[in-house]
């Protein structure tokens, strides 16, 4: 059995001493608790103990990470080639013989480094709702229509100047059970590899003007409000199509590569 | 440095994207050499987590990280030193493949509730200079098992890196 999100929370049912019930919280609530904890100093990177996201409860570690200096496979990411991917997977529209209901569009942008470095011929995984929020996995039993004609799910390899795209149906926001009344802004699920294994990354894309957004914990983990903008794609006109398909832009950067990269010395 | 584009959590809608067929046998299961590398994924009150993902990382028996291509597929390529596993319903995870020629499995874990990617190393029994608790044990038919602890007495120890 899977744990989908909108069934009831295991976590709250395994500790009785929860002092909360998570799913009759309200928007107010969450929101409050999600102000209390953004006037601390922000941060770029989640938070893993973050409660307005109640399922991180039991799920996020309480000790410091430990630092490391990477070494063997660490250094090192997998790689893809052109036998691990077909190009038509990075079509969302036309996987099941028939066009899939909603609104047309390109996601595209290019994977860097932290370096500013394309990160090349790397593997670009992504999943999402159909345009009625709902997706097509069988954990996912909100009453929304699945569509025939998508599966939500593509892949690429960036080129070498780093560059992806797609081609998919905007997808629906949609209702959860971490609290009352409870709304993921719309996204796109991306998993990412670097060149390195330190860089993988696995994120979420989200839309311009999506007013769920300031409302939902999975976003406002990110406290710092210019790192939780770089999760906001751009609309972009120059690469809409005429009666086509509408464009959009999303740059993904990720950390830096320890292979080329000379510890700074004090010597 | 370029600042780094946030993670999210993987959420709890990604098996039908992120899995594949053969994705946790980096070499088919009970081939010659092969060992089964596999435990739990648990949460801080010792319950399964049914909707984790672990993708390891890993040096091929001579202790050469392969840069091969076929990751995915693993179309006729050689050893290409990557797998993923989504737990199951137990929140059991488990993979075929082979010992490292270096001391230790690179891991990622990933899951609903858990809104980054954490890393960690399994190493092998007897592995020296190995980090404190990330041993993976032998069992008698001769697996090796890492349980993986997202909080609680027990919980993991979790890896940071310098440009992480």
């Amino acid at each position: 059995m899977l744990s989908g999100e909108r069934k009831a929370p295991v976590d709250a049912e395994a500790v009785p001493s929860l002092t909360f019930d998570p799913v009759t919280s309200s928007q107010h609530e969450i929101s409050d608790e999600i102000a209390e904890i953004h006037a601390d100093s922000p941060r770029g990177a989640p938070l893993l103990d973050f409660a307005p996201y109640r399922s991180t409860r039991l799920r996020h570690p309480t000790k410091e990470l430990q630092l490391v200096d990477p070494e063997g496979a660490e250094l090192v990411a997998p790689v893809f080639g052109h036998s691990d991917v077909d190009p038509v997977e990075s079509d969302l529209t036309v996987q099941r013989g028939g066009d899939p209901i909603g609104e047309r569009i390109r996601v595209h942008g290019r994977v860097l480094d932290g370096d500013g470095r394309p990160v090349r011929r790397q593997l670009v995984e992504i999943w999402q709702a159909n345009s009625a929020g709902r997706y097509a996995h069988q954990g996912d039993q909100h009453p929304a229509p699945l569509d025939p004609n998508f599966t939500g799910v593509g892949r690429c390899l960036t080129d070498d100047d780093g560059r992806y795209s797609f081609t998919s149906i905007r997808p629906g926001p949609y209702p959860w059970r971490n609290h009352h009344n409870a709304w993921r802004p719309a996204h796109i699920h991306f998993s990412l590899f670097g060149t390195d294994f330190t860089q993988r990354l696995i994120t979420q894309m989200y839309f311009p003007g999506d007013q769920l957004l300031a409302l939902d914990p999975i976003a406002q983990s990110i406290t710092d409000p210019a790192a939780l903008a770089r999760l906001v794609a751009s609309y972009d006109h120059s690469r809409s199509e005429h009666e086509w398909l509408l464009g959009y832009r999303w740059d993904i950067v990720l950390t830096g590569s320890h292979a080329t990269y000379l510890e700074p010395s004090d010597d | 440095m370029t600042e780094a584009t946030p993670g999210q959590t993987v959420g709890p809608f990604f098996h039908h994207a992120l899995a594949f067929p053969g994705d946790a046998e980096l070499v088919p299961f009970g081939s010659a050499g092969s060992v089964v590398l596999h435990g739990y994924v648990l949460d801080g009150a010792g319950a399964p987590v049914p909707d984790a993902m672990i993708e390891i990382r890993q040096a091929d028996a001579s202790g050469v990280v392969p840069k091969a291509g076929g990751s995915l597929r693993r179309r006729g390529a050689g050893f290409t030193g990557w797998g993923r596993c989504c737990t199951d319903a137990a929140g059991h995870y488990w993979f075929s493949t082979i010992e490292p020629g270096l001391p230790f499995f690179a891991v990622t874990v990933f899951a609903r509730g858990l809104l980054d990617r954490l890393f960690t190393r399994i190493y092998l029994p007897g592995a020296p200079e190995a980090v404190d608790g990330l041993v993976a044990s032998r069992e008698d038919d001769g697996r090796l098992r890492f349980d993986i602890h997202l909080q609680g007495p027990s919980e993991t120890v979790f890896l940071k890196y310098p440009r992480t």
